[in-house]
This record gives C-alpha cells, structure tokens and sequence, in this order.
C-alpha cells in the first residue's frame, strides 16, 4: 500500500468519518423499529397487550396479526405487573398504540383516548354477552370490544378437605373455619394472593353491597362490608393464611406445588391446574359476608379499544372488527386453546367444546349464576384506593369504617371530577 | 590566551518556517473548538433535562388529569394538594427511617470491606471484584431475587428455611407491616447493590494515605489496629467519607426500584418518588399534582445538601480545616 494512502487518515479525516457515522447512526436511530412498518401491504398498527401466563398466548396474538392482510400490526408484548401505568404513560405520547387491551373505565372515554366502536359493534351486539355490552357503554356508546370473559374463584384439593373433614364453605366464616381445619406444618388453609388485593370486589359483592350505585354513586361502604374487612383481618393474623408466596394468585403455583389447600384464581388457570392435579381439584364462588350478602364469582376480563388520537383510527377498528368480531375461529382458540376462558360471543360461548363439561362447565355455571361484571365507572384510581383500605385494615388493623369513609370521600372526588 | 572557537560545533538549526497560512477566524478560535465538543452535550442536556423540569415546574400550576397539556391554571393548588397529603408526609417519614438504617450501614459496610480488602497480601484483585460485582446487578433483578427467593414467605424460601432448622415458624418479609419486616428486606438488598462501588472509593482514599504517618504514628507508641485507624486512618479519610454520605444521601432520596418492586400495594414503606410515581403515573395520573411534588422534593434535596455540606464541610479547602 503506498505511503500516500496513510495520509488519507490524518486527524481532520478521522474526526470527518467519525461525524459521518455519527449522523449516520443518527439517521438510523430515526428509522429504527418504531413499531410502525410500512413496508407491508398497508397501514401500520400497533397494538398493546399484557404479557398472559399461559404458554402460547403471545404467538397466538403474533400469529392473529400475521394473517391479517390490511395493515402490518406490530404487537408489543408488556411483560411486568403495571400494564395499565405503561399503557396510560404511553397514550400521552406519539407512540401510543392504535390499538391496546384493558378493561372498561369511564377515565379513558371521559379523556377522549377511546373511539367510539359502536359502528362495527352494532350488527352483532345481540349476540355478545349483554352485560358486556352494558359494561362497555357510555351514554349510549359502546367503547370497545370484549375479547374474553375472565370469571375467578375459589380453587381447592377435594382430596385435603375430605382428610380435613371439611365441606364446601358457603359463607366467610365457614371459609375462614376451613382455612383452619386445612393448614398444617407444609401447607397454608388458604391463599387469596399476596397483597389479598384480588379479593376487593369480590368482597363487596359478597357482602350484598357494589361499587357504584347505578347513579354512580359510591355503595361500597356499609357495615357488612367493615365486617368482612374485620373477618379477614382476623384470617390474616391466623397463620392460615399463605403470604409472600412466590408468585401471586393468577398463577396457579401455589395450588400445584401444594402450599395451599384453597386458592383463589382465575378459571385461565384451569388447564394447568388439570395437568398437574387431575381430578383433585374443585372450584367454589367467593362465600358471602353477612347474613344480607350472597355468593359471588367476579368476571373480569380483557377488552380491545382503539386509541381514539391515533393516526389510524378507522385502519385501527378495521383491524378489531376483523379480529374479534369476523374471525370466530380465533376468538375460540384464544379463548379455549391456552388457558380456559369464556367467549363473550354468545353463540362462540355455547359451541366452545372444550367448555361443556367436567370443571370448565361448572365453572360457566358459576359464572352464569354468581357472576359480577366490571363497571365502567369503577376507575384504577377508585381501584386504587380501596386497595389502601385493604392494606390499611386487613394488613394493617386500621378501623374499618374509617378507612372506608376515607376511600369514599377519595372516590366521591373522582366521581365530582368525572361526572361533574 | 585562549581563543574560543565555534568551528566543529554544530549550530543550531534555523527554525523552519511554517508555509502554512494561520487559521482564521472560527476555525481557529477556542470558541468555536468549546462549542463543537460541548455543544451536543449542551444541547442534550437542555432537551432532556432542563426542558423536561421547565415543563414539569409549569405543570405544577396547571390542573393537568390524563394530560400533559393542560389549559386550566390552578396557581399553588397542586401544591396545597400535595403538601396536604399524608401519604406524600408519610413518604418523607419513609425516606428519614430509609436513609437513618442505609447511610451509616452502608458507610460502616464498606469502609470495613476496603480496610479488609486493603490489607490483603493475595487475591486482592478477586476480592475486590467480588465485592464491587453487585454493583452492575440492577435494581429491580436485585429486589426480584430478594422478593422470589430469599425473603419470600414459603417453606423453601432462604431465608425461611434458615430460620426453620433453628425451629422459627415462616415469616411473611413484605406482606405484613408488623413487625415491619420488610426494612430488613430493603436495607439488605441496597447494601449489597450499593456497597461495593464505595468500598473502590474508600480503597483509593486508603492508598492514598501517606505511609510516613503510620510509621511516625509506630515510633510515637501508637498500637496497630484500633488506636491507629481512630486517629489516622478514620482523620485522613474525612473528605472521601463526607462525599459518601452525600451520595449515600441523595441516593436515599431517590430509592425507587426495589420499594416499587418489593411493595406493591403496600400504604407503608412508601419513599417519595414511589408516591410521586402512583401520583403522576399510576393510577391517578395527575400530573400537575406529581409535578408539584417533584418541584418540593427537589427543593428539600437541594436544601438538605446544602446544609449537610455546610455541616461536614464539604468543598472546604484543607487550610480551613
């Protein structure tokens, strides 16, 4: 190589080439994956979705949006517990998703970062479960699309309550009796999750009382439900209740790996929990508090929402109406092929085989009978501070009736702000 | 008579004269090399830092709920709301306990690991690479492992079953506040993260203690160990220990990782930017109160430096000492 060539590379031109490949990472930062390709056949979508425990949901959902030939839809898979503070970070910004699961709440329409799907809702309405339709409607509006109903219970071992000598219990104290009879040296009576957080609604439902009245007023503090509050914290001080464990109550680990003989959980769970106990496994509704309260079984769920600023919002409902209202292949294998849960498609929900008989069929029952559906105007912050009361009495012997004057003033001024 | 003669000495060559012509104006001034390495810089910090706390400091005035481009102007009233608030008082009650349990023992923690560390005679390197090695674990890894499997509440938790050969029944770390448990979670965690990074610092600040003081302090009658680290040692290390407890300070005050991550859902055990956090980006989204918040807990660091410097002198020169 001639000496010349060596010159070539004095310091300007070293500094020349290194601010070359500066601008050009620069320009290749700006063309890096934002989840927006437009090399596909049309527009490009991106949707958000909460990482799901089961194995194979996240490449269903990829592979749903593969065959989908319209628009490239990018799927960011959100793995970690706080979902909701990533998806509300998010639709602040530019990179918001078109398209994103959550449930019903009244903030996300109030705000206008959900459009109305009324439209492509409106031929098939009656064909949905209509209580979530009625969860998914404001003012006459429906706001998004059910993909699957979620109902949760009490899982337990037949084989240790009969050891036990323990029957099916109906009411919250025979549960806590239960929890009693069932704990010994390696295995905890019950476990309700690890911050009993899962248990909220269910609790007042149970204890003949609701979140909002249907004037969207607050009917969640009434004695019945400082009893139950009471109760609990007395099971929580009984060390027969399991805590801290590992993983929380939607994983079925604490059932499967026998710390506990009661587990509330989700019936997504059913599948695994088959697998690993066959048929020693039972579900019941959450008892009720109080001689006015009535079992109850919560049915929460997932739901598709378009997000109402983005730049494609009809490509964004095209997408959802063909997803989850034309393709009835995939709403069945999303619902019945990972973990179990239950079509909102009234006529899915019937012809789902895999739902008609042994647990997942009881576990319809259930939820036909006892079932309670999210309410819109129950928001994440009303959520949120029931959740410190919880923490306040249950964990921490505060007095019920204060901390739930204390919750209702919160919620009377979320209320004020929402509905004026 | 002496003669001098140059002949055989070799002159000096004359200086060559540069047939370049001198820079000119930009080019050749220190300006414009000043801006060309601190501009970019310059630019990102004020995108990224100045711009955002410019934003945040009007957010604060604004009544901002699932925006950050609010129109309502509410004056100090996310100010009241915040100052009023018991769980933003209680956080600040957090913090003190926090950095009461994690300043001194971090600072007693790896002061010990680098006089350990220090007077090796072998395997110095490995040990000293064993110990700064926590410090490249994140925060939240650290606190999932501490959560999932050495503090968790089950039989076969680490911990737990530590405690079980001894005949200790299980105990639930983070789920119940009494007895509050879970500092002892949380202390050990951050210790393990955070100590072995002052542990280098005070290894340097060990070396560079001049040797003539210990052997002056030997000939004096001075015993080795105890009496010798009180009146040399611990002396000559006050500028590096001053600066430790700053950063120990300041880190304190910005614990966030392994509370949010330890406990969730939780009313207690809640340090300031934990609150901040559910305030502005959790559930409530609001973030004109969040920025108000931030404005005050800003301002309380910025004053509690100041005065813990003042206090330990931090910056003096050593003639004022």
């Amino acid at each position: 190589m001639p000496a010349s060539s060596n010159m070539n590379w004095d310091r300007r031109n070293v500094l020349r080439a290194a601010m070359g490949l500066a601008a050009a990472g620069g320009l290749a930062a700006c063309g890096s994956n934002t989840g927006r390709s437009t090399g596909g056949s049309g527009d490009g979508l991106v949707q958000y979705f909460h990482a799901y425990g089961e194995a194979g949901v996240e490449q269903a959902v990829k592979r749903y949006a593969k065959a989908y030939q319209d628009a490239d839809v990018t799927t960011q898979w959100i793995t970690g517990n706080n979902y909701e503070q990533k998806l509300f970070a998010a639709l602040l910004t530019r990179n918001a998703p078109d398209v994103f699961e959550f449930h019903p709440q009244i903030q996300l329409v109030k705000s206008g970062q959900v459009a109305d799907l009324t439209d492509i809702i409106e031929p098939v309405k009656d064909d949905f479960n209509q209580a979530d339709i009625t969860s998914h409607t404001v003012d006459g509006k429906i706001y998004g699309v059910r993909m699957i109903d979620d109902p949760q219970f009490l899982f337990y071992r037949p084989s240790l309550f009969e050891k036990a000598g323990v029957e099916v219990p109906t009411t919250l104290e025979e549960l806590i009796e239960a929890a009693g009879k069932l704990t010994t040296s390696k295995v905890k009576g019950i476990f309700l999750g690890n911050d009993l957080t899962s248990i909220d609604r269910p609790l007042i439902w149970s204890a003949g009382a609701d979140t909002l009245t249907a004037d969207n007023k607050p009917a969640f503090n009434t004695d019945a439900v400082a009893d139950g509050l009471k109760q609990l914290r007395g099971l929580f001080t009984s060390g027969n209740l399991l805590l801290d464990a590992p993983a929380d109550s939607w994983d079925p680990s604490a059932l499967i790996q026998g710390l506990t003989a009661i587990q509330w959980c989700g019936m997504w769970a059913m599948p695994a929990m088959q697998k690993a106990l066959g048929d020693d496994i039972g579900i019941f509704p959450f008892p009720k508090v109080g001689s006015a309260g009535k079992q109850s079984v919560y049915n929460g769920g997932w739901s598709m929402f378009v997000n109402a600023k983005s730049k494609n919002v009809e490509a964004a409902k095209e997408y959802v109406k063909w997803l989850w209202i034309d393709q009835k292949k995939y709403q069945e294998d999303f619902a019945t092929s990972y973990g179990f849960h239950i079509p909102p498609r009234a006529s899915l929900a019937r012809s789902a085989t895999k739902l008609k008989s042994g647990l997942p069929a009881e576990g319809v029952k259930l939820f036909n009978e006892f079932g309670h559906f999210d309410n819109i105007g129950w928001t994440q912050a009303m959520i949120a501070a029931f959740w410190d009361v919880i923490a306040n009495t249950v964990r921490k012997d505060g007095d019920p009736k204060a901390q739930l004057d204390a919750c209702e003033k919160k919620v009377d001024a979320e209320l004020e702000k929402l509905f004026g | 008579m002496s003669t001098t003669t140059t002949r055989g000495v070799a002159q000096p060559a004359p200086a060559k004269v540069s047939r370049r012509r001198p820079r000119r104006g930009l080019r050749a001034s220190s300006t414009f090399n000043f801006w060309l390495f601190t501009g970019p810089f310059l630019t990102g910090l004020i995108i990224f830092v100045f711009v955002p706390i410019g934003w945040s400091v009007w957010l604060s005035f604004f009544e901002a709920r699932f925006t950050v481009t609010p129109s309502e102007f509410v004056g100090f009233g996310n100010y009241q709301q915040v100052l009023t608030d018991t769980n933003f008082r209680n956080s600040l009650v957090t913090f003190t306990v926090f950095a009461a349990f994690i300043v001194p023992a971090t600072w007693a923690l790896s002061l010990g690991l680098a006089l350990l560390v220090n007077r090796l005679r072998f395997m110095r390197a490995f040990f000293r690479s064993v110990f700064f090695l926590p410090t490249a674990v994140s925060y939240v890894a650290a606190a999932l492992i501490w959560k999932m499997s050495i503090f968790n509440g089950v039989r076969f938790g680490l911990a737990n079953t530590v405690l079980g050969w001894f005949g200790v029944d299980n105990i639930a770390w983070l789920a119940n506040p009494d007895p509050p448990w879970y500092w002892l979670v949380i202390v050990t965690v951050r210790l393990w993260l955070q100590s072995g990074f002052y542990m280098i610092l005070f290894i340097a600040a060990l070396q560079n203690i001049p040797r003539e003081l210990y052997e002056a302090a030997s000939i004096d009658g001075a015993k080795p160990g105890w009496q010798t680290f009180r009146h040399i040692t611990l002396p000559q290390l006050r500028a590096t220990s001053t600066a430790v407890i700053l950063l120990l300070l300041v880190a304190a005050y910005q614990a966030f990782d392994e509370f949010f991550n330890l406990l969730s859902k939780a009313t207690w055990g809640q340090p300031p930017l934990v609150e901040l956090y559910k305030m502005a980006l959790g559930q409530n989204q609001n973030y004109g109160a969040g920025s108000a918040g931030a404005v005050v807990l800003t301002l309380l660091i910025c004053v509690v430096t100041l005065l813990q410097g003042r206090i330990m002198g931090f910056g003096r020169g050593e003639e004022s000492k």
